[in-house]
């Protein structure tokens, strides 16, 4: 069977979550010549109501297209951690925004980074907004299943122009805090 | 100068299924005096029309004939005009086509300001099902679906237009075929969205279940319930008090739709070429 | 050779949009829903950018019948709704295959009954897509599982419309409509375009036909008159009530489809040569169903997977010679069991055929279908 990576990105709506699949997603498909899947699922509301964005890359045609077993899974709310927490496998990645799930991500779980995402965005970049970028660093710098070079370029074309150094910052600081809060996870 | 209607006409389809005394063949007369005056092609003529008695006009004349469904006419006239604008489209309906059924259609297309020519056979009545009660019967008026009498109020076609954003609209008689011609050829000459509310008379059924008398008698009834436009002026409140008016009664300059988008078409291709 | 092709990351509905496009859609009359409404959204920037024309109608009634309209005046036209939208244009489809007038309508099927589940995947509307206009005539619908399939089948699409002179429905679901994956953009030179048969001489009989028995049609305005009637007409295209004429008129709109049916069906065989429990699954419940029969087949199960894009017509068939061999049948769709209504009367009695259905708003999951083989 082909080798499928499938990322969870769990939220709220507004988190730009979605937007942060497709770059994902684009990234491999189009600039590292994979095959990607993204698929949402979403409430009627725009704003507030639960959100999930799923990756599914392959070297191969990916058939189902929905994550099934996640390889990684990134927890935005305390709700989107309530709700997929439990379907996780122990050895996944999971990644919390350690400001937004306050409660305790029991210890079964072997692959647990919590980094303060949302903090970072606001504190560094200015922008609380670029969170999911930041999210998308970390991620790569983790799971290097994306190049570097690709996500970047596939950054720069979904964002609107003059927030390029903006974005740019905050895969940056995904990067740095990949090393900072998931240097147990990166391999020497 | 004598018009050749068979020039208009599909003669091979006389004679048409109206009743004796209906007024819906006086008013394609109208609209065959207009075109002849206007020097219309039959090639470049799109009439469409939707479900009941007017609606089996597009039948009879030799035009690029399209009969729809009960109340649509206006949406396909509004994908025909849109795609082909060099199409002189003219709908023809009646008031439960126009009125209740395509009510919304109405609206929109007079908010649009597609340049489609309306014309509506207003009888006040469903003829081709049977007499039943319309959104322009008269109040207490009876129909078969109003035996004890129609208990709701009229729509007033003109005002519903107006209203709604035509930009040109009028009103006449059957009777007074001078004025019928006159507005309708000058719906026909304006850019824009134009509704002609063109009063017909239907003795087999509001004539007879109303007892209006035969067809004369019915026109002069109706003539009756209305008064010239120009002589809004002259006449007192209480001459004009639930009566209608009769002639051009809105006429206004509004950009027409089908420009607007040809325009915007021609704008993204400059600035593309500009690029 | 691969850095020339033109491939992009879009959602179905983009993929949708581009298609369409290069199909040579010019005319896009539409009124907003979820989840198709990001097609309208497409249309609406990139047709007067192509010379067409794009108009959010009143409403899905007023939506089809612009398009039909804009069809009849020689244009290439498509709308794009959901299920409570498709149901409002349900009079007006008839109308079309009536009348024949080619059209393309988008129905990117969700939760029903009614308002139901906007936001969720859902194939609850292919009885609907097959029955759902009064009266009897033919229904064509193509099913696409992925976004490159997508675009392909809308070019398809609008070719069938134009060939056979009838509407044709693309049937996606919401998983196909906003997924997003790599598609390639294929030129209108590198794809096949059939464009409507004109008619040739004087005098010109709208509804006057061949062996092939689809009569030709100009766009109005191209010099020959012709009159369009929803009645039962004649040749002529006047209203008839001769008996013998209805007949024929309604008999030969769906003979039409059923002559010329082997060039536009089209189904997938995926593992089918050897298969003893055969999935017929459509849209994106056959990539779960693709990925349970790859797993089947690593454990040694000879499961395979028939998939048809035409769900109507469907490769009868192909059908009926695959399930020869089989020794059971799953049906898995997102509805409470339609099209297994369609799937039991081509294959008939003798081997058992079962459903997997779901209306919870999320797709069928491989795992599902696994156990279902493995039962």
């Amino acid at each position: 069977m082909s080798q499928r990576y499938e990322i969870r990105l769990a939220g709220s709506g507004g988190q730009g979550l979605i937007l942060g699949g497709i770059i994902f997603s684009e990234a491999a498909a189009i600039y590292d010549r994979k095959f990607a899947t993204q698929t949402q699922s979403y409430g009627p509301e725009s704003r507030g109501g639960a959100s999930k964005s799923e990756v599914v890359i392959s070297d191969e045609e990916v058939d189902y297209p929905k994550a099934t077993n996640p390889d990684v899974v990134l927890l935005f709310t305390e709700a989107a951690k309530e709700k997929y927490l439990p379907m996780c496998r122990k050895d996944a990645i999971i990644i919390a925004d350690s400001d937004l799930v306050k409660s305790e991500i029991p210890s079964e779980y072997s692959k647990v980074v919590k980094v303060p995402l949302t903090r970072i965005a606001k504190e560094s970049v200015g922008r609380e907004f670029v969170a999911n970028i930041v999210a998308l660093g970390l991620i790569r710098e983790l799971t290097n299943i994306v190049s570097e070079e690709s996500l970047e370029k596939a950054l720069l074309t979904r964002i609107p122009k003059g927030t390029e150094e903006m974005n740019k910052k905050a895969l940056k600081l995904g990067k740095e805090a990949a090393k900072k809060y998931g240097v147990h996870l990166l391999k020497a | 100068m004598a018009v050749d209607y068979f020039k208009y006409l599909r003669k091979e389809k006389m004679p048409h299924i109206w009743c004796a005394g209906c007024g819906h063949g006086m008013i394609v007369k109208s609209i065959i005096r207009a075109i002849d005056k206007l020097g219309w092609k039959n090639n470049e003529i799109a009439l469409v029309s939707g479900i009941g008695c007017s609606s089996r006009t597009p039948g009879y004349l030799d035009f690029h004939t399209l009969h729809t469904t009960h109340g649509r006419a206006l949406a396909f006239a509004t994908g025909i005009k849109l795609a082909r604008p060099n199409l002189k489209v003219i709908v023809v309906g009646g008031d439960g086509d126009m009125m209740a059924i395509g009510g919304n259609h109405f609206i929109h297309a007079c908010r649009r300001n597609i340049d489609i020519k309306l014309v509506v056979y207003n009888n006040n009545i469903y003829g081709m099902t049977g007499g039943q009660a319309s959104p322009t019967t008269l109040t207490d008026a009876k129909a078969t679906t109003a035996p004890y009498g129609f208990l709701e109020e009229p729509f007033d076609v003109c005002n519903m237009a107006i209203a709604s954003g035509a930009s040109f609209v009028g009103r006449a008689l059957d009777l007074d075929v001078p004025l019928m011609d006159r507005v309708i050829l000058e719906s026909f000459k304006h850019k824009g969205f134009s509704v002609v509310d063109a009063w017909s008379q239907c003795p087999t059924y509001f004539g007879r279940f109303n007892r209006w008398g035969n067809p004369s008698e019915m026109m002069e009834k109706y003539k009756q319930i209305t008064y010239n436009i120009r002589q809004k002026d002259q006449l007192s409140e209480e001459e004009k008090k639930g009566k209608y008016p009769v002639g051009i009664l809105h006429q206004i300059e509004r950009p027409e739709f089908c420009e607007k988008y040809e325009k915007l078409i021609e704008n993204l291709k400059t600035k593309e070429e500009a690029e | 050779m691969e850095e020339k092709k033109n491939i992009r990351f879009l959602s179905g509905n983009e993929a949708c949009g581009e298609g369409a496009i290069v199909a040579g859609c010019r005319f896009f009359g539409g009124y907003p829903i979820s989840p198709s409404s990001e097609i309208a959204e497409f249309m609406s920037k990139r047709l007067p950018l192509a010379g067409g024309k794009f108009i959010q109608m009143e409403d899905e009634i007023s939506s089809i019948a612009a398009v039909l309209g804009a069809s009849l005046a020689g244009v290439k036209s498509m709308t794009a709704t959901s299920g409570p939208g498709f149901s409002l244009m349900q009079e007006n489809i008839g109308f079309g295959a009536m009348a024949e007038i080619p059209a393309v309508i988008v129905d990117v099927m969700r939760g029903g009954p009614s308002t139901g589940n906007p936001t969720g995947p859902s194939q609850s509307d292919v009885m609907a897509i097959r029955w759902g206009s009064h009266g009897d005539y033919p229904a064509i619908a193509l099913c696409p599982e992925s976004v490159n399939e997508v675009f392909l089948l809308t070019i398809e699409a609008f070719n069938i419309a134009e060939f056979l002179r009838t509407p044709v429905v693309l049937a996606m679901d919401e998983i196909t409509a906003h997924m997003r994956e790599k598609v390639e953009i294929l030129g209108e030179e590198d794809v096949k375009i059939i464009k409507r048969k004109k008619p040739e001489k004087h005098p010109y009989l709208p509804y006057e036909y061949g062996e092939d028995l689809i009569p030709p049609l100009p766009g109005y305005g191209e010099g020959f008159r012709f009159h369009v009637t929803g009645l039962n007409h004649d040749k002529t295209g006047f209203p008839t009530n001769k008996s013998e004429l209805m007949e024929e008129g309604n008999r030969r709109i769906m003979d039409k489809v059923e002559v010329n049916k082997e060039k536009i069906i089209k189904h997938e065989e995926f593992f089918t040569d050897d298969c003893e429990i055969l999935v017929v699954a459509f849209g994106s419940s056959a990539r779960a169903a693709k990925r349970a029969v790859r797993t089947a087949r690593e454990k040694g199960i000879k499961a395979g997977l028939f998939r048809p894009l035409t769900l109507y017509p469907l490769s009868e068939k192909a059908l009926r010679s695959i399930a020869r061999k089989a020794k059971k049948v799953i049906v898995p769709e997102m509805n409470l069991g339609q099209y297994i209504l369609i799937v039991e009367r081509v294959i008939g009695q003798g081997i058992p055929i079962v459903g997997i259905n779901q209306v919870d708003g999320e797709p069928i999951t491989p795992s599902r279908i696994l156990s279902k083989i493995e039962e």
